[in-house]
């Protein structure tokens, strides 16, 4: 989970840090957060997905409970 | 730094007094006023009382008011209010059954002063990789994370002395990384909270004379995020709390929904003829993560499961010091 964290972390940077958008005048900084925010929602739910699996393996195959 | 030695010293000396003072007397008044449980993992039937959370808030308020005095920060301010907020929240869900929701919702709007007061850096520091700027999306972080912590420690309070051990090893790494990272008035800030969890973990081990209930339990975990907002240590944070954490995650995933421990129908852990605590194989039962040490290790005594959690809590611990470490390194 540590190394889900450092690596999704580089992931997060790498992604959202250059988001930058223009044209929409005064509203450029919320349709970047919008973007930013699709973006880390869908990091999340596949970060959720990789613990679920490993969680899983780790019950079904290990432990059998 | 030397300036924040007296402050240090005097707060964390009156965070101690006062729950050492404070928790034997509330638990004399506890019991007169019969507001006892039933500690299910002994073979008598031993009634312990509960909220010990009246006396973990004063010792935090106190020592907070005095670092208040001498640093005059509105960090403080604002964790002081969040945390005071999370242990009336807690009271009320100890005093009258809310709802699953209830909990998390009321400490999402415990988490509206440090958003007000402006205490926080919209920046989200990641090991290695180093900064990005979430302006917005940071807001939402806020509002999710003391919910998160403050029912990740409540759900941690499964056993005698568990939830406040817990606390002592996860909030002194948390106070060691801040004092890595050169954060040294937000370090000072976050001492309190190890030394009145670990006051409140002498009348809490086993056998527990007191259990902090929902409003200990809230006012310790929303403390805690607190302190990893305002310190902007929020990734550290997460690490020194892992297990509760996984914790957490196992409990929700495998019931699929929020809910109060109350309410779930299979049990997860079961005794054995000694009154060790085995795992069962109930395909209905929560998996947590007292099932999953004892799933692997055997049957074991409530006292060898709370040090197995602490061995794993110092371990992140571990972990949240090299995370702090590799702060300072850039790829």
């Amino acid at each position: 989970m540590w190394c889900l964290i450092i690596i999704g972390g580089g992931i997060i940077v790498t992604l959202l840090g250059p988001i930058s958008v223009s044209g929409f005048g005064e509203f450029d900084w919320f349709v970047s957060s919008m973007i930013q925010a699709v973006i880390a929602l869908v990091l999340v739910v596949i970060w959720i997905l990789i613990l679920s699996k490993i969680k899983n393996w780790v019950f079904k195959k290990e432990i059998k409970l | 730094m030397i300036d924040l030695l007296i402050p240090t010293i005097i707060s964390c000396v009156a965070a101690l007094a006062v729950v050492y003072i404070m928790t034997p007397p509330l638990i004399k008044f506890l019991e007169k006023q019969n507001f006892t449980v039933k500690d299910m993992n002994k073979k008598e039937d031993v009634m312990v009382v509960r909220p010990g959370g009246p006396a973990i808030i004063a010792g935090i308020i106190i020592s907070e008011i005095i670092l208040y005095a001498f640093l005059q920060l509105n960090e403080i301010l604002a964790m002081l209010i969040t945390t005071s907020a999370a242990f009336v929240i807690g009271y009320v869900d100890d005093r009258k059954v809310m709802g699953g929701w209830f909990k998390p919702v009321a400490l999402a709007v415990a988490a509206i002063p440090i958003i007000a007061l402006g205490t926080y850096d919209s920046y989200l520091v990641f090991p290695l990789f180093g900064a990005v700027q979430i302006p917005v999306l940071y807001l939402a972080l806020i509002i999710f994370m003391i919910p998160i912590t403050g029912n990740t420690i409540n759900s941690i309070d499964v056993l005698n002395g568990v939830a406040s051990g817990f606390m002592v090893i996860a909030s002194f790494s948390l106070s060691l990384c801040l004092f890595i990272v050169q954060n040294y008035e937000i370090a000072v800030v976050s001492l309190p909270l190890g030394v009145v969890s670990l006051a409140f973990y002498k009348f809490h081990k086993v056998p527990s004379k007191i259990f902090p209930g929902d409003s200990g339990a809230l006012a310790l975990g929303a403390m805690y995020g607190g302190i990893a907002i305002v310190g902007d240590v929020e990734i550290i944070a997460a690490v020194a709390l892992l297990p509760a954490v996984i914790n957490s995650f196992l409990f929700i995933s495998s019931v699929k929904r929020v809910v109060e421990h109350r309410q779930i129908k299979g049990k997860p852990v079961e005794h054995t003829v000694d009154f060790k605590l085995q795992a069962t194989d109930d395909k209905k039962a929560p998996v947590t993560l007292v099932r999953l040490i004892l799933a692997g290790g055997g049957p074991m005594s409530e006292k060898q499961v709370g040090f197995a959690i602490f061995k794993l809590a110092i371990f992140s611990g571990f972990l949240a010091v090299i995370t702090a470490l590799m702060m300072g390194v850039s790829l």
